[in-house]
């Protein structure tokens, strides 16, 4: 029997149908929705005289557009109301359960997919949205697809794929105290390039990664996407079956075991082959910070911004330029002590409980430095009241952060929550982009420990030299 | 009904800009819309238009000679980052019917085969002669595409070869609605639902996954 990788196990038991001229039509398991992605999906199925073929395999949730200020408040933003509208009346009229404003379980819907356990391993799993890689963390193949697609899921459970390549990211090694998952994804994507796994699903995969946590293997595989890769998976072991075992859609009982034994059967045999395949040592790996406009920009918190000239050929000399007039830096800056306006601590990528229980140990007893705005913007409600129940809460809030409802918020600004033009901002979101968190605006991404002291020092710093105050 | 895209003849405009992502393309505070049109005049936003509002006449779209242009010739790595169709949408309303890149990010290429926009890849080094070309030309260059040929030429010299994958040509070629043509073949979905799909198996024959355990899972509901 041939050797083959979790992703290939995985599009082998999908397969519904090969088309004569290449791609194959694959089930899909669970189709997440969001009000973004999704109003010209549903008007197209109307149009057509079509229906949801699956309702019960769809979820939907409200996420990118909604405030996360006081939810008793009408929304102000009647566009963003409209489309909110949109999504309560195509799921009412189609079947699909919704996770509105008002739902306990709210919130982005990277992070409640895995908290409800909806994701589970084996399955396929799409959503309008790029980073639905995140879900891949549990041996789930999860890509991102455009409206179109959407549509076409809606109407069959399917979609036509054809086979991309496998790229194995090998981590070897641990990571060292004050470095986090964030960090080494960073430090992967500063290595390969945003383009380096363009048409390739990566497998995450050697010692450092089985060590990690389920959250930290979310904000791994989330950060696929920077690199190019449709979607990033980790084989599902028992750290996974331990996150599942209990939520609320995992299967119980007797079915709990005969999933956990399929699960086991996931993991790439020995000797499967993959089409490419890079390495990175986990122990060389330092806190990371952005210094330009996309998520490959990046170097160690020690370093320094990079001069265009040596940069080896003309475009990454004009692109590197561009970065940096965008950024306001000047080559040869140090990162440690470049001075922040304003603090993200949120979105998909970095706000689970475990993000926000990492940034508080750095927070407490301290205060945001004066100047500085900061906010956390929990990935869901659930995480919020988990929060709320070891008082995280308190301690953001007595450092001066303010606290507020979950959503993707100022991970892509569609809301109040943005930048002013010139801001500078550490973030623990995933995209950098000119104008991504408000236009004008300037992002460094890092780990919430990082965007947790640089909020209380007023600049970056070196979370590493950071002692947490006795409590 | 997307149009279908054979040939065309147009002008050029050129972007040599590597990694513009979906948020230049169309910014977020545009994605409020429930509709698929009314993206075309928020195209690149904050690239066309300075922060008051008025135009930015050193943005390479806003040149009198890129005005009418079809074709966008641009850096690597097109259309990264956001999933967002939106951007194809204000592409394709804009009026362009063709990309021309070295790559293209994976999701953006298939939400333009959807839309009838031409992804075109050539080489780095085709790229960059086109750029030259249009340069030279200042500005006023145009390019002739045929997809069912697979090939772009500019009537004075360059010609190249591309390749866009059978399935996906054949639906831009005939401007196909792509459920359509899944829906012809429901009785297999159906039957994979059943969980008595009659289709290849892997390269190996089998699944080594008891397909009894793996399908259709009904949420909620255990397995
Ligand atoms: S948090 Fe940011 S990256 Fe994640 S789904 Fe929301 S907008 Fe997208």
């Amino acid at each position: 029997m041939t050797s083959r990788t979790l992703f290939d196990k995985l599009w082998d038991a999908h397969v519904v149908s090969r088309f004569p001229e290449g791609p194959a039509l694959l089930y899909v398991d669970l189709h997440l929705v969001h009000e973004v992605t999704s109003p010209q999906a549903f008007a197209g199925l109307r149009q057509a005289g079509r229906r949801v073929r699956r309702p019960e395999l769809t979820v939907a949730t409200v996420d990118h557009n909604v405030p996360t200020g006081d939810r008793a408040l009408p929304i102000e933003d009647p566009l963003a109301a409209r489309q909110l509208d949109a999504l309560a009346v195509n799921a009412r009229e189609f079947g699909v359960d919704l996770f509105d404003l008002q739902s306990p379980n709210q919130g982005i819907v990277h992070v409640i997919g895995p908290e409800q356990g909806l994701t589970q391993p084996g399955m396929i799993i799409v959503c309008g949205d790029s980073h639905t890689s995140t879900h891949g963390a549990f041996g789930a193949l999860a890509l991102g697809i455009g409206t179109s697609d959407v549509e076409h899921v809606l109407a069959t459970q399917c979609l036509v794929w054809s086979k991309p390549r496998t790229m194995e990211a090998r981590i070897t090694g641990a990571l060292r105290p004050g470095v986090t998952a964030k960090d080494l994804i960073l430090a992967l994507i500063g290595r390969i390039g945003t383009a380096g796994a363009t048409g390739h699903v990566i497998e995450y995969t050697g010692d450092a990664i089985h060590a990690l946590s389920m959250e930290e293997r979310m904000t791994v595989c989330n950060m696929s996407i920077e690199a190019g890769a449709r979607a990033g998976m980790i084989a599902p072991d028992e750290t996974t079956f331990a996150y599942l075992a209990g939520r609320p859609r995992a299967p119980t009982g007797a079915a709990w075991a005969r999933a956990v034994e399929a699960w086991r059967q996931l993991a790439t045999d020995p000797g499967a082959a993959y089409d490419a395949c890079v390495t990175l040592d986990a122990w060389a790996v330092a806190p990371q910070v952005t210094w330009g406009t996309n998520p490959g920009m990046v170097t160690d918190v020690t370093g320094a911004v990079p001069d265009p000239a040596d940069f080896p050929t003309d475009d990454e000399r004009r692109a590197v330029s561009r970065a940096l007039e965008y950024m306001g830096l000047a080559p040869g800056t140090r990162l440690a002590g470049l001075p922040i306006d304003r603090v993200f601590l949120g979105s998909c990528t970095n706000a689970r409980i475990e993000d926000l229980r990492a940034a508080a140990r750095v927070v407490r007893g301290r205060r945001v430095a004066s100047g500085v705005r900061a906010m956390v913007v929990p990935g869901s409600q659930q995480v919020r009241a988990q929060a709320e129940r070891e008082g995280l809460d308190r301690v953001f809030r007595d450092a001066g952060f303010e606290w507020r409802n979950a959503g993707c918020s100022m991970c892509l600004g569609m809301n109040p929550d943005i930048l002013r033009a010139g801001e500078r901002c550490a973030s623990t979101s995933n995209r950098n982009f000119e104008g991504r968190q408000g236009r004008g605006g300037r992002t460094h991404l890092m780990s919430p420990p990082m965007a947790a002291a640089a909020a209380v020092a007023g600049g970056i710093v070196d979370v590493r030299q950071w002692e947490p105050v006795a409590s | 009904m997307i149009e279908p895209f054979v040939r065309h003849t147009g002008a050029v405009a050129a972007l040599p800009r590597a990694d513009v992502d979906t948020d230049q393309i169309i910014p977020k505070q545009f994605l409020q819309r429930v509709e698929r049109t009314g993206f075309g005049p928020a195209l690149f936003y904050d690239w066309r238009f300075r922060p008051d509002g008025s135009v930015n006449p050193a943005f390479e779209l806003n040149r009198p000679e890129a005005q009418g242009a079809t074709i966008l010739v641009a850096g690597a790595n097109f259309g990264c980052g956001s999933s967002r169709e939106h951007a194809v949408w204000a592409l394709s309303e804009y009026g362009f019917r063709a990309i021309l890149a070295p790559s293209f990010a994976d999701i953006f290429y298939a939400n333009c085969c959807q839309n009838g926009v031409l992804p075109v890849r050539l080489s780095p080094e085709e790229i960059a002669e086109l750029l030259r070309r249009h340069a030279a030309a200042g500005g006023a260059y145009r390019l002739s595409i045929d997809l069912a040929e697979q090939r772009v030429e500019d009537g004075a010299g360059f010609a190249a070869r591309f390749i866009v994958e059978p399935y996906r040509r054949e639906m831009l070629l005939h401007g196909l609605d792509e459920i359509g043509r899944t829906l012809l073949v429901e009785e297999r979905i159906a039957a994979y639902e059943r969980g008595t799909r009659n289709v290849e198996r892997g390269t190996d024959g089998r699944t080594s996954v008891p397909r009894s355990e793996f399908r259709v899972p009904r949420l909620g509901e255990g397995w």
